[in-house]
């Protein structure tokens, strides 16, 4: 377990080099587009990165609310089970709209329920505090990014910079709600920190299906996603973007790993000089 | 007296008989969004046609910022004397508060736009060709969704440096969708249009918003 952030380094380098090999120059040139559509192999595994770690910083700060009474502990865990039970099911007993897969809706049963229960038996009540600064952070990069390389790919195919298109919009809403989750954290006083930001990210997490209807009404210019559907994309190019993805992950697991070693460190720093502090007889404040 | 709804009568009593008294809130608010209205009038300029589609927007980014000048002052006046403190050793429900600050809050908010309305018919030349009660189905929910957010995020921000800032950087991001849903549905219902998908988006988002923050209200209260 010792040198499990070192090996992870060194499988990340050797993911992200690989991937931007097989970006650039692997992957077939995309026949009307050109070279341009090769940025969609940083543009989409940066978006699903962003939306996975907004995901987990909900889901964190769920945890950090109901676990100091063992009673919601215990109602909450039961509705995240239930939850994704309810959507495995869904998978095979409703019909699903046209171009969702029934794997797809199985995998994200399984994926809210492991990831929750992963988490809780990972880390206890006041590590959730930090996994949730943690994911906020480094998602609201990742959502940067995808905000950034959506542009530059909009200008030469669609001769504009911006729309405000459905998918458009709504990330650059949920980037202002995790950016204002940054600012309370930023702004607020030490002590109460954890709760207030907690109970912003959950209502900003139950603020994310009323962006998507409410922008849904408008039209859609954006292509629609490649993985639903299935046949519109070369299979040499999926693979691909899925190598792509797993390298980001692999970045973001890095990243993260690191930013909440610095970050537990940091708070065991400042606890030391608060106890310094008090034990002092001089009563010298550091 | 003493039950839950007793307590809200009492807080909601005292605090509109403070604003009757000084008009503090309704004052600032007025004087606001007349100059955002003002303002407003002479950068566009706009026809009798053009006003039906921009009237929606102007009007409720009018009333949203107006709405900040008291949502801000909303728990002002409960800390200068640690009354905030006193409600919370005592057994009285937090809820109870909540719900007395909002009632409040959306009392001040509904007068305000009853003053101004009039006001914008009458700078922007507007005549609805939708039913003029949706207007006010619209008004009623808009505002709600407006002042149950921002009360309750007015609570969190006292508990942060320069809470003034801290209001509008948290309420704004949230309150998009209904933001939305307020100004469409408005340019819908004045240019004669159906707008039921916004209101039911309006009813959707006012009920789980409300019972979110009613049962987060008391952790909030509490933080320490």
């Amino acid at each position: 377990m010792k040198h499990a952030f070192p090996i992870l380094g060194v499988v990340t380098a050797i993911l992200l080099s690989f991937a931007l090999y097989e970006a650039l120059i692997g992957a077939p040139t995309e026949q009307t587009m050109g070279d341009v559509q090769r940025i969609f192999y940083y543009h989409v595994p940066s978006a699903w990165t962003a939306f996975t770690l907004f995901f987990i910083n909900f889901i964190a700060s769920v945890q950090y609310l109901v676990r100091s009474s063992s009673s919601a502990d215990r109602v909450a865990s039961y509705v995240a089970g239930g939850v994704g039970l309810v959507v495995f099911a869904a998978a095979f007993f409703v019909p699903l709209p046209m171009g969702i897969r029934p794997s797809a809706v199985a995998t994200t049963g399984l994926l809210i329920a492991g990831l929750y229960f992963l988490i809780r038996s990972l880390f206890s009540q006041p590590a959730t505090d930090v996994l949730a600064l943690v994911s906020a952070e480094v998602g609201v990069v990742f959502c940067t990014v995808v905000l950034v390389t959506g542009p530059i790919w909009a200008r030469p195919v669609w001769g504009i910079w911006w729309t405000w298109d459905m998918r458009l919009t709504s990330t650059l809403v949920l980037w202002l709600i995790y950016v204002s989750y940054l600012f309370l954290r930023r702004f607020s006083s030490s002590g109460q920190t954890p709760l207030l930001a907690a109970v912003l990210a959950v209502l900003g997490a139950l603020c994310v299906p009323f962006v998507y209807f409410s922008i849904w009404f408008f039209r859609t210019q954006h292509p629609q996603p490649v993985m639903g559907d299935g046949g519109s994309i070369d299979p040499r190019m999926l693979n691909v973007l899925l190598l792509n993805w797993l390298a980001f992950s692999c970045f973001a697991l890095l990243v993260c790993w690191s930013r909440y070693r610095l970050e537990t460190l940091q708070r065991e720093v400042d606890q030391a000089h608060a106890l310094e502090s008090l034990l002092d007889p001089r009563g010298s404040v550091r | 007296m003493s039950t839950p709804t007793g307590i809200t009568r009492a807080t909601l009593h005292k605090d509109l008989r403070l604003e009757w008294r000084s008009k503090d809130a309704i004052n600032s608010m007025l004087f606001f969004s007349l100059l955002v209205v003002v303002v407003f009038s002479f950068s566009f300029d706009p026809s009798a046609e053009e006003s039906r589609q921009i009237a929606g927007g102007l009007i409720w980014v009018a009333f949203l910022f107006a709405a900040v000048v008291a949502l801000n002052q909303t728990w002002a006046r409960e800390i200068r004397n640690q009354v905030l403190d006193a409600y919370r050793v005592s057994p009285a429900p937090p809820n109870s508060l909540f719900l007395a600050k909002t009632l409040g809050n959306f009392i001040f908010v509904i007068v305000l736009e009853a003053l101004m309305t009039p006001l914008f018919i009458a700078f922007y030349r507007l005549r609805s060709l939708g039913p003029v009660w949706q207007l006010l189905l619209v008004a009623v929910l808009g505002t709600w969704a407006l002042v149950v957010n921002g009360t309750f995020f007015a609570a969190m921000s006292l508990r942060t440096r320069s809470r003034e800032i801290m209001l509008p950087l948290l309420l704004f991001p949230i309150s998009i969708p209904a933001l939305l849903a307020m100004v469409q549905s408005t340019t819908a219902i004045l240019s004669g249009e159906g707008a039921r998908f916004w209101i039911v988006l309006l009813v959707t988002y006012d009920l789980v918003f409300t019972t979110v923050c009613l049962l987060l209200f008391e952790t909030v209260l509490n933080a320490e």
